[in-house]
Order: structure tokens, then sequence, then C-alpha cells
């Protein structure tokens, strides 16, 4: 998933090969993260896809169904896609959160993250590549099974050395000891009670680290901010992130419109020169694109996320 | 944990002579950029103040300005986070009943504060401290009382930002540089909001490694913000239509160091789509493959294709220097041209108001390689529709989308939360794709 060092990267880096993860994409709603096995197939309802045909196939290629005679298309992942295609084991981050996260916290190759809890690892992998090739990112799960199951995933998408994952219950027992003393150059809490880990992110965050704490909920905000307001903590910032996505479509206008000639004469306004020498040949003979534009247009999409959660975000005092 | 990363976060996390940074004046109210050279100096209010005292602190210190025999200097404030002391103590001592207080019997005539603005400056003469001030305030003021405990915490909180003005000293990074521009003057960065910024950054995919094509009209901003997320692994390369290279100063706000800037690279669009032409066409005919089914040449116009075809003249950015390292190279190594030539670009970001969205696609798809996530920002949302429309018809790309992000702030108090009364209408829009090959 993460890109190679150019002096590293082999002769075909781009190109499919065995064990790699690739992202089939039918349409911008409909994708899946498969991986490629030899001798292995996907069915789907555009026909049946032998993986043996995609090997050696640059990543990006369309391929074609046998029997159903469709095509989708296959993906290298990035942090992004997979977003997209996860499997859910939890409520996850989406791009708008995710992407303000990192910016907020300046995270930067060679830093040293600690997250909790890891849920599903949406927001794992996009920390991953923020901080990589030197950097960590430590993410802590109370629930084995989670822990577990994103563990693996990590390993399967390139990024497990990067990242540790740790059972362990941050709300209750803070940050491990080996992060005491500013060791952490920022962390994030994605808690049902994040107040209760504060003491321990004051201790394991270095001067001018960042913390951001997300929360579905006001009454959590309310009550984070409020264990922010200590000394070790200042900048208390929270935010709201959405982002809108628009349809965009060419649309037929009408641009005839039955109303009195004298009207017409005196108060619109003169069409283009090159039009007005056409009504001469008779008003039968007007063409369509006379009586009509098409314009492209955007509308945004009817319904949409209207809430994700509140980011709160504070800066260890210097 | 990796020694070199916390030896690294140290150093990077104190200001150096020279070094770039950004002044927070009284909690947002102004900011300005400025270079620790000596004798360079800020305007606080009326009072001119030197830099040198913030040469070598921690970046997050908080200063305040605070006026002397010799005129105003800066003094670092150690324990800078006194009011939030104040703030609980608010919680909890007889607050109910100072809450519950109101301006009923506010008479505005301009007559609660006996103490006179002669008397004020005579105390700042005689070397009176901002805080000695804002109690003496306090104590004269007859209303002061009479105030609900919110409100007066909010008149202490003005009177130390005329009295006693905090400087807190920030460091430059892609989200403090555009979230001051964006307050100050958006129009140099094309009117791309923080959060914005931080969406192009994910979905062109940028991390250690990457390979980024960026066409910066807006000032330098998103050649520095990709430069920073590689920390000197992988290659930005800001490009230019333009026979003279726009600029890209914004990178010198970000102390880079000398491996991140190293990797920054500026190159002419026609030199990237001639070596690319190149490259290609040589493929196609060693694979001897048809070339009436190979990549058509790129429809950039006439203008563009004549453009200089070497770019060292361009350096006329008259600064040059002044920094060692913050500065883009103006051409790139021929083993990164080959590769780039070769392999293509990873991503491509795309920041040009003044261009005509489709008409760039046209011209800078082509650069990339298959699988690449691409993004074009805009101001406006039309030119970017038009540019999906005719992506969409052409097969050009896939997982498009044209979308608008949306921030809103909150102010969180006790018993006071909302979100905060004034926000920033638009942000900009954002068109994403990911290129694939046609074969």
């Amino acid at each position: 998933m993460l890109a190679v060092e150019a002096s590293l990267r082999a002769e075909g880096e781009r190109q499919i090969k065995e064990g790699d993860v690739v992202i089939v994409y039918e349409r911008h709603d409909r994708m899946k993260a498969v991986i490629v096995a030899r001798n292995g197939e996907l069915q789907n309802r555009f026909g049946v896809f032998p993986h043996n045909e995609w090997i050696g196939k640059p990543f990006g290629c369309r391929v074609v169904g046998k029997k159903g005679g469709g095509f989708v298309f296959l993906l290298a992942p990035t942090p992004e896609l997979w977003t997209l295609v996860l499997p859910h084991r939890t409520q996850i981050l989406y791009v708008a959160d995710i992407s303000f996260v990192i910016s907020f916290l300046e995270l930067r190759p060679g830093s040293v993250m600690l997250e909790s809890g890891t849920g599903s690892g949406s927001l794992t992998h996009s920390l991953a590549r923020a901080v990589a090739p030197s950097g960590h990112v430590h993410t802590f799960d109370f629930h084995e099974q989670r822990a577990l199951a994103a563990k693996q995933e990590f390993e399967r998408n390139g990024i497990g050395h990067l990242v540790t994952v740790t059972m362990r219950d941050i709300q209750g027992q803070g940050f491990p000891e080996e992060f005491v003393g500013g060791q952490a150059d920022a962390v994030f809490l994605d808690l049902p009670q994040p107040w209760l880990a504060i003491p321990s992110v004051a201790s394991s965050l270095r001067c001018d680290g960042g913390i951001c704490s997300f929360s579905p909920c006001i009454e959590q905000v309310q009550r984070t901010c409020e264990a922010l307001t200590i000394p070790e903590f200042t900048d208390i910032r929270t935010f709201e992130v959405l982002v809108r996505t628009y349809e965009v479509r060419q649309e037929f206008l009408q641009t005839t419109l039955q109303c009195s000639t004298q009207f017409a004469s005196d108060c619109l306004l003169k069409p283009p020169p090159q039009k007005r020498q056409r009504p001469q040949k008779g008003r039968t003979v007007t063409k369509k694109a006379e009586r009509e534009t098409r314009p492209v247009i955007a509308k945004p999409y009817p319904d949409t996320k209207g809430h994700t959660g509140y980011l709160t975000f504070a800066r260890r005092s210097t | 944990m990796e020694g070199t990363t916390g030896a690294n976060s140290t150093n990077r996390n104190l200001t150096t002579p020279g070094c770039a940074v950004l002044l927070d004046i009284n909690d947002g109210d102004r900011l300005a950029f400025a270079h620790l050279s000596p004798h360079a100096s800020v305007k606080v209010g009326n009072a001119k103040c030197l830099l040198d005292p913030l040469v070598g602190i921690p970046f997050g210190s908080v200063f305040e300005v605070q006026s002397g025999p010799n005129g105003h200097v800066l003094v670092r404030l150690q324990h800078p986070i006194t009011e939030s002391k104040e703030k609980e103590s608010i919680e909890s001592e007889e607050a109910v009943e100072s809450m519950c207080r109101d301006n009923r019997a506010l008479i505005d005539n301009n007559t609660a504060q006996t103490l006179s603005a002669e008397d004020i400056e005579q105390m700042r003469r005689e070397g009176a401290t901002g805080k000695a001030i804002i109690e003496a305030l306090v104590a004269n003021s007859a209303s002061f009382e009479a105030k609900s405990a919110f409100s007066q915490e909010k008149y202490k909180r003005r009177k130390q930002k005329k009295y006693a003005p905090h400087v807190l000293v920030r460091r430059p990074s892609a989200r403090s540089v555009c979230e001051a521009y964006f307050a100050k003057d958006p129009n140099k960065i094309g009117f791309l909001r923080m959060d914005t910024l931080a969406l192009l950054l994910s979905l062109a995919n940028v991390g250690a490694n990457a390979e980024v094509l960026v066409l910066d009209m807006l000032g330098g901003l998103l050649t520095a913000a990709v430069a920073e997320r590689l920390g000197g692994h992988g290659s930005v390369c800001s490009t230019f239509h333009t026979a003279k290279a726009q600029t890209v100063d914004m990178v010198r706000l970000f102390n880079f160091d000398t491996s991140t800037a190293s990797r920054v690279f500026r190159v002419s669009l026609s030199e990237l789509t001639g070596a690319r032409y190149a490259t290609q066409k040589a493929q196609e005919a060693k694979e001897a493959i048809d070339a009436s089914d190979g990549l058509q040449e790129p429809p950039c116009n006439g203008e563009t294709l004549l453009t200089a075809p070497r770019a060292e003249e361009n350096i006329s950015e008259p600064k040059q220097g002044r920094i060692e390292g913050n500065k883009a190279k103006l051409s790139a190594p021929v083993e990164d041209m080959t590769r780039w030539a070769s392999q293509g670009f990873s991503s491509l970001i795309v920041g040009a108001p003044y261009l005509d969205p489709w008409t760039v696609a046209q011209c800078m798809l082509p650069l990339l390689a298959s699988s690449a996530p691409f993004v074009i920002y805009h101001p406006y949302s039309q030119p970017l529709a038009e540019c999906m429309h005719h992506l969409q018809a052409e097969h050009m790309a896939v997982a498009l989308q044209l979308s608008e992000p949306w921030l809103r702030e909150y102010q969180v108090l006790p018993s006071r939360t909302h979100p905060n009364m004034q926000m920033s209408s638009t942000g900009g829009y954002v068109l994403s794709g990911i290129t694939i090959t046609n074969m």
C-alpha cells in the first residue's frame, strides 16, 4: 500500500503479482478488496474473473469478465480506497475527518503516534502513511479480537512494520509507561470517555505535540474540554468537518418560451448574430440545438452524512 | 522508540537564528510571519518589539509585551495558562450566584471606569506590568462587581489583550501557514482552506517515497505542504506552464532541513510532457505496437509547448539563498527526469485558480502512472464539474468525485457551548480521481 523508495523499486513495481491486495472497482460506490491468489477467482454480476489473468498486468488496468462480458478496474490500494472497502468491526472515520486529523496534528515522516482505539483500522492506515518510513504508530484497543483482526490487516496491507497493535484499555490504564516523559509526538483518542485518558496523554505527549479527541456527542466534547483545561494543555479547539459530494451531469434546458412577440422583440436580449440569420429559413426548420442548451450542471447528492463526530484538538504547553 | 526520532523532534522544536516563525498575537487576533534575523522586529499595537528573545526557544512558547524604560520588550511567560485556573475557580466558588447576575442594572454612560487614559499612561511610564494595570482597572470599575462571572472573565481578557498583549511563537506548518493566509490574505492561496488542503494531501496519497507532481499557483503552499509530508523521501516536482516559473516563495516559511528541501524540484511542463512523450514513443517502437492506438500527443496548446526548454534563467527571485536549503531547485537530476518520464508520477495535485481544469487535466494526466490518484482544486465548482464530465465521457479516470469540504469551529465552555458565530462559507472545491490504462 505504501510507496517504495525509487532506488529499491523493482522493474514491475506497478504490476499486479500474487499476494497483492487489489481494489476491484466496479463503480464509485461499489468496490472490493481482493487478495490475488494463483488459480483464484472473483465472481460478480459482471462475470467471472480468474486471478491468473490479472498477474503481470499493470495496476489501473481494465479486465473483462468471462460469461458476463462486463468489466472492472484493478486499482492499487491506498489508505483512502481501503477506508471505502474495509470490513467494518466498528464505526469508522472517513476521509474528511482523517485528513483533517493528520493535518492538524502535523504528522510527518518520523513522528511517533499513539492511537486508541484501533477499531477497524481506517485511520491507522493513514497514520502509518504519514509517519513512514522512520516513524511509528502505537495503536491500542481493549477488544482482543478486534486488535488481532486489525493486526492481520496491517500485515497484509504492508504497513505491519510501522504499526504496533496492543490490547489495552487506555481509558482505564492509560498509555504504557514507556511513553511517559513526552515520548509521543501526537495522540489520537476515539474513546467513549476520553476525559479519563487525558492525564495519561499529558505525560506521554512531548511539548508542542498535539492531541485530538474524536467524539460523536457534544456532552463528551464538553467533558473532554474541561479535562483539557489544565496547565499542560493549550490551544483547545473543537471542529466539525464534513464533505459534500456533487452529482455532475449534462442536462437539457429549453430555451424557447411562449410569450408575446411584441414583448420578445422589445424586452428579451437579442440572440447572438449567427443565430439571428437562421430564422430567415423559416421557423419550422429551427434545429433542436436552438431550442435548448446542454450545460454541464452539478448539484449535491440529496442524502449525505450530516454528522460524524466532533474533533477536539489541544497542544501540550511549552 | 527510535532514537533518531526523539533527537530529531527536539531539534526541530527549537527556534534557530534566521528561522521562520508564525507569530500569533492575542489568540489569533493578528497573525504575522517573521524571520528571526538580527534586529528583526514586530509591531504589536503601537509597540515595536525586537524579536531577539525569540531565538533558541521551543516552538509554542508564549511571550508578553512589557513596557519598560527602554521601550517595549517581549518577555517569555513561564506559565502561560494561569487563566485556565481562574476558569476552574469560576466553576467551584459561588459559581451559581455570579452566573445568575445579568446586566439589567447596567447604565451604559461611560462613567463606570474612574481610571483615565492619562492615569494608565502614567502607570505604564512608571513600568507597571500589564497585570498591575488590569488589576487597577478592575479595582476602579464601578460595574465590574455587578458583572456575571463570564462577563468578568471577558472583561479581563479584553484588557489583557490591550495592556499586556501575548505573542505565541508557532511553528510554520502546512496547516498553520494555510490557516494564517486564509485569515489574512486568502486571495494569495486561492481561497484554499486548511481542511481543503488536508483533503488534497490525503486524496493524492502523499506520503514518504511518493513522487508527486504539483501545479502550484497558490504561492508555493501546495509544494511546501507536499514536501513537508515527504520529509526528504520521494520527490515533489513543482511544475510551471509559463516561460517564467511562478513563485513558490512560501516554501521558505517552512524551515525545511537540507534533505527535505533537496527533494523539491521545479521543471517546466513542456519539458515534462516532452520527455514523457519521447519515452513513450520509444517504448512503443520497441514493443512494435502500432502507433495508432498508443498515447496521443498531449494536447497542450502551442503556447505552452513553445516555452523555454530549460528554466535556469528563471532564477530571478530577489532574496535567493537567504536560508540555505529552503529554495526549490530549478531543474531536476537526469535520473529523476528519466524515471518520471518512464514510470510516471505517483500522484498529481493541481491548484491553479486561473486555469481551466479540463485543459490542465488533458495536459497533465498523461504524466501520471496508471492507478495514480489526482486532485484538482478550484475555488469555483463549475469548471471542475465540466472537467469531471469530460473525464467521464473520455474514460480517462475512475473514482471521480467532486466534493466540497465544510468546516465549523465551536466555542466549548461550561454552559456556553455553541458553534462560532462567524464561519467560512467556502473553502473551495476538489475534483479527485484515479488514472487508468486503456488497454
